[in-house]
């Protein structure tokens, strides 16, 4: 068993490491510019479960030894995926959600507040932590109405697996603005991104 | 370190490391979450001087992929030095195809104009910016700028807009103008004319700053407000031209002004090479325009 687990945390990284690393880049960065948005990525890379592939992908993209990671409960459970990104990446693990630049989130539903992570100073409001938050889609969840920068007029998403009064959490967040965290959302095969501009509302049925 | 005769030479897919590219990366990211926001950034050498445009290439090289088509331009012409300079920088150091055409461009790297095509979706303009701090000639001591932004006080912008206006009867700021980002944080779009301005205003293509020397990057995403900052009774006003371009014989467009000789001959002519190439190729002609060729 420590065998197998030892073949997990050493494999599964980008095959072609600089290519891989520029297209989920880009796939991102117009996730991030044009909120709502769902953006494609193929697997590239593959974690120990429970982090899917694209969230994978995207942590090898962006973290490595300037990068303090948090990871949620879901995802801590026995090490290995902290062993995981250390090998691939280099990027230390933390306990502390307060100093983490990306907050690794298996477990949508039990988020909780968004107060424990950084949220940058008036001063430095980029000082903010970037949470990834792995959904099992865009499409089949409560629909949200987006509206802010990146977005004309407004776009509608639909992620399933965020917690139930995500609404008010995040008008928290915007509230906050020029500080704020930023949220990506990770499918096992697309992402979307929730910049802190994205103003969010319960579509009404 | 052996360079081989053709390939890529002995470095990185667009010349910078894995690590400064994440870094750049991450900057650029935060950057678009905070519209008009200058992220600071750990600005690498390159192998060209600062002024020459570092800042805007460490952010080409790092969002460009082998699937992009570069385009770079100064001051809007497609063939002065710093233009073809960068383009064949990256036409070396990361193989991409290069065009001059504005339309057929995914990433657009730019001193100091904004095409005259509009862009689109697909687009991402990078802009090469030497002076980020838009308060920087008002108060030089950054702590007191960052501390400006923080509280949203740009009083002396509006004073230094208010003077201009009392000594020159109109705002003489023709170029850097300042506009306000998603009614937030006062930006300097690099030194463009201030006839771009609007251009940047719901624009549908990403816009990136990269100022080198000063260690800054920001961004203004697609679709969101770009204001110049201007007065109720001294509306922002673009720059007008008497005449068309001498050559293509385009209006409303943006022209510089070419020496003939030293008995006080001039024509004026677009900036945008491509734009002026195209529109001739179509068919217009100015009044300068000879009749036998095309560009």
């Amino acid at each position: 068993m420590a065998v197998q687990s030892q073949d997990a945390i050493v494999t599964g990284g980008f095959d072609a490491p600089v290519f891989d690393a520029q297209s989920v880049f880009r796939a991102l960065m117009d996730a991030m510019a044009r909120p709502g948005t769902v953006q494609a990525i193929a697997p590239r890379a593959s974690a120990p479960s429970p982090l899917g592939p694209v969230a994978a992908a995207l942590a090898l993209t962006l973290c490595d030894v300037d990068t303090p990671v948090w990871l949620d409960a879901a995802l801590a459970t026995d090490g290995a995926i902290a062993r995981w990104l250390g090998f691939h990446a280099g990027a230390p693990v933390t306990d502390d959600p307060a100093a983490a630049a990306f907050a690794l989130i298996g477990d949508g539903p039990s988020l909780g507040s968004l107060d424990r992570f950084a949220r940058g100073t008036h001063d430095y409001p980029d000082r903010s932590a970037t949470l990834i938050v792995q959904v099992p889609d865009l499409a089949a969840g409560p629909a949200l109405t987006l509206t802010g920068p990146g977005i004309k007029q407004s776009t509608a998403l639909a992620p399933s697996g965020l917690p139930a009064r995500f609404t008010t959490l995040w008008a928290d967040n915007n509230a906050l603005f020029p500080c704020g965290i930023d949220m990506v959302l990770a499918t096992p095969d697309a992402v979307a991104a929730l910049p802190r501009t994205t103003r969010i509302q319960s579509t009404e049925n | 370190m052996t360079v081989q005769p053709t390939g890529l030479a002995d470095y990185n897919f667009a010349y910078l490391d894995e690590p400064t590219k994440r870094m750049i990366r991450r900057a650029i990211l935060k950057a678009i979450a905070i519209p008009g926001y200058q992220v600071p950034f750990a600005s690498r050498e390159m192998p060209m001087p600062y002024g020459w445009g570092t800042g805007g290439v460490q952010v080409t090289a790092s969002i460009i992929g082998p699937d992009d088509t570069l385009k770079v331009i100064d001051q809007g012409a497609d063939d002065t030095t710093n233009a073809v300079s960068i383009r064949a920088f990256f036409a070396k150091v990361a193989e991409v195809s290069t065009t001059t055409s504005t339309a057929e461009a995914t990433i657009i790297q730019t001193r100091h104009r904004i095409p005259e095509e509009t862009l689109g979706e697909g687009q991402v303009l990078v802009y090469q910016v030497p002076i980020p701090e838009p308060l920087r000639f008002l108060e030089p001591r950054e702590t007191e700028t960052r501390k400006m932004h923080a509280l949203e006080d740009y009083g002396l912008m509006h004073v230094k807009l208010y003077e201009d206006i009392a000594r020159n009867g109109h705002i003489a700021t023709t170029y850097a103008y300042p506009v306000k980002v998603e009614g937030r944080y006062v930006m300097d779009p690099s030194p463009t004319p201030k006839f771009d301005n609007p251009k940047m205003d719901q624009s549908e293509a990403l816009q990136l700053f990269g100022a080198g020397r000063e260690k800054r990057i920001y961004a203004v995403p697609p679709y969101t407000s770009v204001v110049s900052l201007d007065f109720e009774d001294y509306p922002f006003e673009v720059n007008r031209f008497d005449e068309p371009c001498a050559l293509c014989g385009a209006e409303g467009v943006y022209l510089d002004e070419v020496v003939l000789d030293d008995r006080g001959g001039r024509m004026f002519v677009c900036s945008d090479t491509d734009h002026c190439e195209k529109r001739r190729a179509a068919g217009h002609r100015g009044a300068m325009a000879s009749e036998g060729t095309l560009a």
